[in-house]
């Protein structure tokens, strides 16, 4: 099997356990999940507290939005670095427009034509880097590298490096506010998670997108207009992207170029510990949003033992790396049947 | 499909692009061809070209580094901080040391990459965090400003008196034509450079050819280890100070532009020469930007522009030409 990216990493597409159910990857999932909290709550009395799974359900929101951002072009194939620069880019369309309006004293006709030009600037960021990736062929990653250089550049021209503060209430009410007790991001989220497994189920496009992933040529061969969906994969990451972009504005109360960098590599690390076939072609919406989960409960574990920022960068990284390798040694080694032959070994010496 | 002599289409096509931004800066600004200003120009991007020359030999190999650069920080301070433990030191034990220290974090990489079978992006987007992460937690974001004498005294190589001041041309342009001339043999004249070029090209018919790929992942990845070693410590030297994130964030101006120059992100293909046109467009059209008076803050999102638009004229017409040669395969690797 030639897929694209074992072409284009030099590496062997294999081994990547995609043949496991869902069911097992959820299962397996949720295991280490318990194992966390079980971690955290033994380590520190203060963890098991409402506070903790408040800051987690309104922390979520953000890091999740840009997941989903991300998962799209992974399956694909592909990558977008750009994504926490869009939603920068974004948040600021947002803001001007609500600026221009009276800043504070905008109204909530103001806010959706806002909300309106955030999502058109996700959209045409994200448009623009699939017709490039679709129609010249250039690399996902250096052609989401270079956006991002672009937008990060555009953003720190626009803002001088400064803040962009001065919203009306009602955007802070909605930022972290609740409806029925849940935190509205967390409901906007949710929406968005259904939207995204219904598209990548059910739809077309959805179907194209694995299939790309998997194959493009094959893809392309079987009557599917590749480059169209490619350039829709990136216009609805970038429309992803927005959405985070509003999110974060609204439960920040302002605007900061560079806000979120760090999110990147938690993206990457939620949807590859989400069982996604870091080669494309295979990966599931729900699997990666419990993933999430865990990864969120670890960043509000790892802030309330006060761990320093730098050292909790430094274990992501060491995260991502065990993730890696664990896949790896269980779909190489055969944990599953290894354990079962162990087993029985015993029971065998047991006997005699 | 390797031109292994002469000059390729996007290396004639990167020469033309450079030729007009230089004649337009001649004629919009009286210090751009200056023989001080072209020599700053050179002594600035010695480092830069160091991490291209290491980076491009991992691009061949079909791999991606994005942490060389937070790599080379790390470099600098343990080189620094083990050598005046050690009493001093001196250039040899410090590009020694920093060769050393390079290829070793190198070979992390590659051995996370080639034993574990994850790709280079993520195993490089997580030891770049752990390399930053663990720099700025250890030093606590300190720098070091008392640098030994060897390393913070100037060596200049040549210099000229001119009308507007000494031109000068320092240390890391030498080390930058050593790091240049040995990456040149390796790739060119060595037969396991060529290897890197059969991997990166097609890394099963390389390994039916029995061609050794673990040792060829620790080459690549440890020769760019070395040379962000001596890149970190020519860095160290210029701008006479360590500080941890000085280097943060050069890694994607160093791949944007060792792509732009042809080196293609998969492997199999890609040029010195290249390279260093593509970062010379880079370092040019920066260094005009700051001559024409414009804004620091715009810059790069000039350069973003600049480097978004090349690679999709490059990319287009590039795809279109080989197509016409390849056919189908290249049409499916366009996508």
């Amino acid at each position: 099997m030639i897929t694209i990216s074992s072409l284009l990493f030099g590496q062997k597409a294999g081994a990547s356990g995609a043949t496991s159910s869902t069911r097992g990857e959820i299962a397996g999932l949720l295991v280490v999940f318990a194992a966390v909290i079980l971690l955290f709550s033994l380590t520190t009395d203060r963890f098991l507290s409402t506070e903790t799974f408040t800051s987690v359900a309104f922390q979520l929101p953000e890091l999740g939005l840009l997941t989903l951002a991300m998962l799209m072009p992974l399956i694909s194939g592909g990558f977008n670095l750009a994504i926490t620069f869009t939603a920068n880019i974004s948040g600021l369309a947002l803001a001007w427009v609500l600026q221009a309006y009276g800043g504070a004293d905008a109204g909530v006709a103001a806010f959706a034509l806002g909300i309106v030009a955030a999502l058109l600037t996700g959209a045409i960021v994200g448009g623009a880097m699939g017709v490039v990736i679709a129609y010249t062929g250039a690399h996902p990653i250096l052609v989401s590298l270079s956006m991002m250089i672009f937008l990060r550049g555009l953003g720190e021209f626009l803002t001088r490096g400064g803040d962009i503060s001065g919203f009306p209430t009602f955007v802070v009410h909605m930022g972290q506010g609740t409806v029925f007790g849940i935190p509205v991001p967390l409901l906007i989220f949710l929406a968005c998670v259904a939207l995204w497994a219904i598209l990548l189920k059910r739809t077309r496009l959805g179907f194209a997108t694995h299939m790309i992933g998997s194959n493009p040529e094959a893809t392309r061969y079987s009557g599917v207009d590749t480059h169209r969906a490619i350039v829709l994969i990136y216009t609805l990451s970038g429309i992803m992207c927005a959405i985070a972009g509003i999110v974060m504005l609204t439960r920040f109360n302002s605007v900061r170029v560079g806000h979120g960098e760090s999110y990147l590599l938690i993206t990457v690390l939620a949807s590859f510990l989400g069982r996604v076939d870091p080669f494309g072609g295979f990966g599931r919406v729900i699997p990666v949003v419990i993933a999430l989960v865990i990864l969120q409960v670890i960043a509000s574990g790892l802030n309330l033992l006060g761990t320093n920022q730098h050292l909790a960068t430094a274990l992501w990284g060491v995260i991502l790396i065990t993730v890696m390798i664990v896949r790896y040694a269980w779909a190489r080694l055969q944990i599953g049947s290894f354990i079962r032959n162990m087993s029985e070994k015993r029971t065998l010496k047991g006997r005699a | 499909m390797h031109r292994l002599k002469g000059i390729g289409p996007t290396e004639q096509w990167l020469i033309l692009v450079i030729a007009l931004i230089s004649i337009f800066l001649a004629l919009a600004s009286d210090t751009f061809l200056t023989l001080v200003n072209l020599f700053d120009l050179l002594n600035y991007s010695a480092v830069n070209i160091m991490f291209a020359a290491g980076l491009l030999v991992v691009l061949i190999a079909g791999g991606i580094d994005i942490s060389f650069a937070v790599a080379a920080s790390v470099v600098q301070y343990l080189t620094v901080t083990i050598l005046m433990q050690m009493g001093g030191g001196n250039w040899a034990a410090g590009l020694v040391l920093a060769c050393l220290i390079g290829a070793g974090l190198g070979s992390l990489n590659a051995a996370l990459i080639f034993h574990f079978r994850i790709t280079s992006i993520v195993v490089t987007i997580a030891t770049f965090n752990l390399f930053f992460g663990m720099l700025m937690y250890v030093t606590g974001g300190v720098s070091i400003y008392d640098l030994p004498d060897w390393l913070s005294s100037r060596v200049v190589l040549f210099e000229r008196e001119t009308e507007t001041g000494f031109a000068e041309i320092t240390l890391p342009v030498l080390a930058m034509v050593v790091v240049v001339t040995l990456t040149w043999l390796l790739l060119r004249r060595l037969s396991i450079g060529r290897q890197l070029f059969a991997m990166g090209d097609n890394t099963e018919a390389a390994r039916r050819l029995g061609i050794n790929l673990g040792a060829m992942h620790y080459l690549a990845y440890g020769w760019l280890g070395a040379c962000a070693g001596i890149a970190g410590l020519m860095q160290a030297h210029y701008a006479q100070e360590i500080v941890p994130n000085a280097l943060y964030g050069r890694e994607l101006e160093v791949l944007a532009a060792v792509v732009l120059g042809g080196a293609r992100l998969g492997g199999g293909r890609g040029t010195l020469l290249g390279a260093i046109l593509g970062l010379a467009l880079v370092s040019i059209t920066q260094n005009g930007l700051n001559l024409l008076g414009v804004s620091p803050y715009a810059f790069r999102m000039i350069v973003g522009a600049v480097i978004l638009v090349a690679i999709s004229v490059s990319g287009g017409t590039m795809g279109r030409a080989i197509g016409r040669f390849r056919g189908s395969k290249l049409a499916g690797a366009t996508q």
